[in-house]
């Protein structure tokens, strides 16, 4: 079946996997959002607890949705894996100590002899909150922006690396760079996909905590954090559409093309009318959340997410552009061509990915079925064993 | 240790991790096995009994699991961070497993996880049995890829090197999938988890019999465990022993450390115990082996005691009665591949077809040593593991599966006959078992990987060449961080395991009948009761007139439309001696208590 595609048709196709992917990743990043506002929205140890185990019970699917996404980034584009991992450590370490004390804040949060103390856990849990989406969102910004990095496949003959990285900060400086002015872009999705994710928050808080005096006080945080959220994210698309990108021609040399990215929307409208109906989902949801409190919003609003997470990845690497630029090198930019496994390889994933469909189903069958739509303090002190 | 250089720092991060996740993982491997015939017990008694003896595991394993997510995660990305060269080059091949693993496996895993932890009195019991097995499947399925795609660094197979692209690519994914190292590394791997998480829940349940309390849950336990433990490590030890023959016939040099050999010979023997002298650059070393068993090791390792097993010399200087090429002449093979690549890169480079058609037929012809022309000649020394560590380590893991055995099979015997309390030395031993057979665990993985050093990919690529463009302080800083946050968390969840096991699963031990579902009943009414009341109270409040409010999500559901309603009837479904209540709950309205 995948044999009869052409290696560039595969290579687009698992791009649009790993976009798929990522996208799920940023949609299930709402359980980040819900331990920050958990952390700083509460009043008390029982609103705390209605607000962690309303996202908790999730954890481990935005956790596993990490782990495909780097697995996927492995196995379909290596140089990618290689060169960011291997070269933006500092960026990815940070990430990666943030998901380990997650995991066992939830779980050992609430037990007795958890030797570090509640409060430590809950720190734990808003420093994920807030610094696990911050680093996600400003590393898919480079996608667009670029890293400090240079190729040369033939420093393996000589025992050096493929990879190198040309700056100390070996990737912090995406978060500040005084020279390179593409810090306040990364930044601004970032701090975007923080503020959607605490947004997506508190629509999932609206749809299953039943105890009013909580709902009010979560739509009302709604309204500061949208607008903010939007100046954020109206920053950068207006960068984005405006700044010079990195395309690619038939021999794979890099250029600088003005407007790439505001071309890449032109000629790709599937991909622009998809982005528009994400952002609209998007704004419907919360409008919705706000002022009917309308239980469904949550969906509405995360279908938008992944719709706008997914249409921008795609944007970065569809239509001759390069995903990974970098601002070392130009011809050192990664392309889904350049940087992608053998055709074996690609061919050999593809037919993993027939699995998706299956596991999609069975995680929604199993997601409906823990349900809790009326999580209630009542609800958590009589849980207090088995939740979070 | 600081004089380390950036190759030690990076693999003592990448070794450090791998510990502290092991140390979580072959318990979750087998615990889950186990809750799952737990649990299945309980499906099909109903005996609240069982029930609480399941989840008193559940909670146990909850602790471990959260610890070894955590730290596995790091473990795929430190791939990448601390080893791009690698990541590069043979991430065509290595890639494709973890990527089905996380598909495959790792969301089953994480899925069903969710609902065998969390859907006590939420969803049907069936569907919970269900979980539970789907957990375990889960679990060994992603251990299962993990290993296939460890066991191709151990013996790579189904692969080509291509001069272009500069890696190596995937030609036969069933090679891959299909390795005999795989399989056998599989096979171990989990049953002797398996056996492991049996010594953990023998040594819990003694622990109970020692201070007299939960003496049924106690009995019980070590009789499930004891039975899966016993056919766990005898499988365990029987595949190992396919291991060892396959280690022999693809990492000799491993074997040869492992044992301590130096001289290879026929009729090759065993050495029980021995000590070793300082190795030199070249390779050699003093050994002192008070005693040998003459032809042992070539019965073991190949079934028959005349076999020639090569000794590390002939490995590193080659052995031509035997027809054994040594390291030595494969380092200049390896530097002739290395120097045909790089005139076959620039010949490309400047157009000269035919200096490049040249240099590419010289580099296939050596391209089998290419691995080895990243070494030094005149330091062949740095081809041979740790040999010392090797020898004693897999003796401890072997003595240790032996005992086990007996271990299992006489815990059952007298679990059996309840007399397992006149025996107070036996309950601490099965105390002292637990770090005991950790420590096994943790050096059977040793012995794997500190074996197949200095390679990364056995004859492929050495680990110094694998590795990332980092500082050596970045990495050391790094190491550091990470051991104290992983300490951390490690003394946190032995604090909370060990709080659980003082708590114990408060079983009342007289009564074992079945229970009739009053915990869902009572969860029902209270989900009932508070949506009821927050739906009058949110109304009040809402300051924001309502225009097309939902309120059909929010008004007080009807019995059929909420989970309470399904994890009710669902849960009290398989007591067929409780009609009444089914019908009961049915008929129970809403109650508004506003």
């Amino acid at each position: 079946m995948f044999e009869t595609l052409s290696t560039l048709a595969l290579q687009h196709y698992l791009y649009f996997v790993v976009a798929s992917i990522g996208a799920i990743l940023v949609f299930m990043l709402y359980v980040q959002g819900g331990q920050a506002l958990a952390i700083l929205l509460s009043r008390n140890e029982a609103e705390k607890s209605e607000m962690l185990n309303t996202v908790g019970k999730r954890y481990e699917i935005t956790f596993t949705s990490l782990v495909v996404f780097g697995g996927s980034f492995f196995a379909i584009f290596p140089l990618f894996y290689s060169t960011s991992f291997g070269g933006a450590y500092f960026v990815w370490f940070a990430l990666l100590f943030l998901f380990i004390v997650e995991g066992v804040s939830f779980k050992y949060r609430h037990k007795v002899s958890n030797f570090l103390g509640a409060r430590t856990y809950e720190m734990f849990l808003l420093l994920n909150g807030i610094g696990a989406p911050l680093l996600i969102g400003v590393a898919v910004a480079t996608f667009f922006t670029g890293g400090n990095f240079t190729i040369n496949r033939a420093n393996l003959i000589g025992s050096q690396a493929v990879s190198a990285w040309n700056s100390p900060w070996h990737g912090l400086e995406a978060l500040w760079n005084p020279i390179q002015s593409a810090w306040a872009t990364n930044i601004a999705f970032g701090l975007a996909v923080v503020l959607l994710t605490t947004i997506l928050a508190s629509l999932n808080i609206i749809k299953n905590v039943i105890d009013p005096v909580l709902i009010q006080r979560v739509r009302r945080y709604l309204v500061p954090a949208t607008i903010c959220f939007l100046l954020a994210f109206l920053f950068f698309l207006s960068r984005l559409l405006t700044i010079d990108g990195f395309a690619y021609d038939a021999l794979g040399t890099v250029f600088m093309e003005p407007y790439k990215y505001l071309h890449n929307m032109l000629a790709l409208p599937m991909v622009s009318i998809t982005f528009l109906i994400g952002v609209v989902l998007v704004l419907v949801g919360i409008v919705l959340g706000y002022f009917w409190t309308y239980r469904r919003s949550f969906w509405i609003a995360g279908l938008g997410t992944f719709l706008v997470a997914l249409t921008l990845l795609l944007l970065a690497g569809y239509n001759n552009t390069a995903f990974y630029p970098s601002l070392s090198d130009l011809q050192s930019s990664l392309t889904i061509v350049n940087a992608s496994s053998s055709r074996y390889t690609l061919i050999a994933i593809s037919y993993a990915t027939l699995l998706a469909p299956i596991v999609l189903a069975y995680v929604a069958y199993v997601w409906n079925t823990l349900r809790d739509d009326g999580i209630s303090q009542d609800f958590v002190k009589k849980n207090v064993g088995d939740l979070y | 240790m600081f004089d380390w250089g950036l190759v030690e720092w990076s693999r003592a991060q990448f070794a450090l991790t791998a510990l502290y996740h092991w140390l979580f993982v072959p318990f979750t491997l087998g615990i889950t096995y186990m809750l799952a015939i737990m649990f299945t017990i309980y499906y099909v008694t109903g005996s609240d009994f069982w029930k609480k003896l399941t989840r008193f595991w559940a909670r146990i394993f909850a602790v471990n699991f959260a610890i070894g997510v955590a730290t596995g995660i790091i473990l795929e990305f430190e791939f990448g961070t601390n080893w791009s060269n690698y990541s590069w080059f043979v991430g065509d091949i290595f890639g494709a497993p973890l990527v089905v693993e996380g598909l495959s496996a790792f969301f089953l895993e994480t899925t069903f996880l969710a609902v065998l932890l969390l859907g006590w009195d939420r969803v049907s019991r069936g569907f919970q049995l269900f979980s539970a097995w789907m957990v375990a499947v889960g679990g060994s399925l992603s251990a299962i890829w993990i290993l296939v795609a460890n066991a191709w660094m151990q013996h790579p197979t189904g692969m080509q090197f291509n001069p272009d692209t500069m890696r190596n690519e995937m030609v036969d994914f069933w090679a891959v999938l299909g390795n005999p190292t795989a399989i056998v590394k599989i096979l171990h791997t989990l049953t002797t988890s398996f056996a492991l998480a049996a010594v953990v829940v023998i040594g819990i349940s003694s622990w109970y019999l020692l201070k007299g309390r939960e003496k049924k849950f106690a009995y019980q336990s070590i009789r499930i465990a004891s039975i899966f433990g016993f056919f766990s490590i005898l499988m365990g030890v029987y595949i190992g022993d396919l291991a060892g023959k396959d280690v022999a016939k693809y990492q000799p040099m491993k074997v040869a450390a492992m044992e301590g050999l130096y001289h290879g010979s026929t009729e090759a023997p065993f050495t029980p115990v021995a000590w070793f002298g300082p190795q030199q650059t070249d390779g050699t070393r003093e050994v002192y082996a008070p005693l040998e068993i003459p032809g042992v090791l070539s019965w073991l390792l190949a079934g028959d005691s005349r076999e020639f097993v090569p000794g590390i010399y002939d490995l590193l200087y080659g052995n031509t009665e035997h027809g054994i090429v040594g390291a030595k002449d494969r380092i200049a093979s390896g530097k002739i591949a290395l120097q045909s690549l790089q005139q076959y890169k620039d010949a490309k480079k400047s157009g000269d077809t035919i200096l490049a058609d040249q240099s590419l037929a010289l580099f296939r012809q050596h391209e089998g040593d290419m691995g080895y022309g990243y070494f030094d000649e005149n330091n062949l020394g740095e081809l041979v593991p740790s040999v010392p560590f090797l020898f004693w380590a897999f003796r401890y893991m072997v003595a240790l599966g032996f005992f086990l055995m007996f271990y299992m099979a006489y815990a059952y015997w007298l679990a059996r006959r309840e007399t397992l309390e006149q025996y107070p030395f036996l309950l601490k031993f099965a105390l002292f078992m637990i770090p005991a057979t950790y420590l096994g665990s943790e050096l059977g993985w040793a012995v794997a990987e500190v074996g197949r050093q200095p390679w990364l990919v056995y004859h492929v690529l050495p680990t110094k060449v694998g590795v990332s463009a980092a500082s050596v302080g970045t990495v050391r800083t790094i190491f550091f961080g990470f051991l104290t946050i992983f300490t951390l968390l490690l003394i946190a969840a032995l604090r909370i395991a060990i709080h659980e096991i003082q708590e114990g699963p408060k079983i009342d031990e007289k009564d074992t009948r079945p229970k009739q579902g009053s915990d869902d009943e009572e969860m029902g009414q209270l989900v009932r009761e508070t949506r009821a009341t927050s739906l009058d109270a949110e109304v009040a409040l809402d300051p924001v007139p309502p225009v097309t409010k939902d309120i059909s999500a929010k008004k007080a559901p009807s019995p059929k439309k909420t989970p309470t309603k399904k994890s009710t009837s669902k849960a009290i479904t398989p007591v067929k001696k409780a009609p009444t209540k089914k019908t009961a709950s049915k008929k129970t309205p809403p109650k508004k208590t506003v």
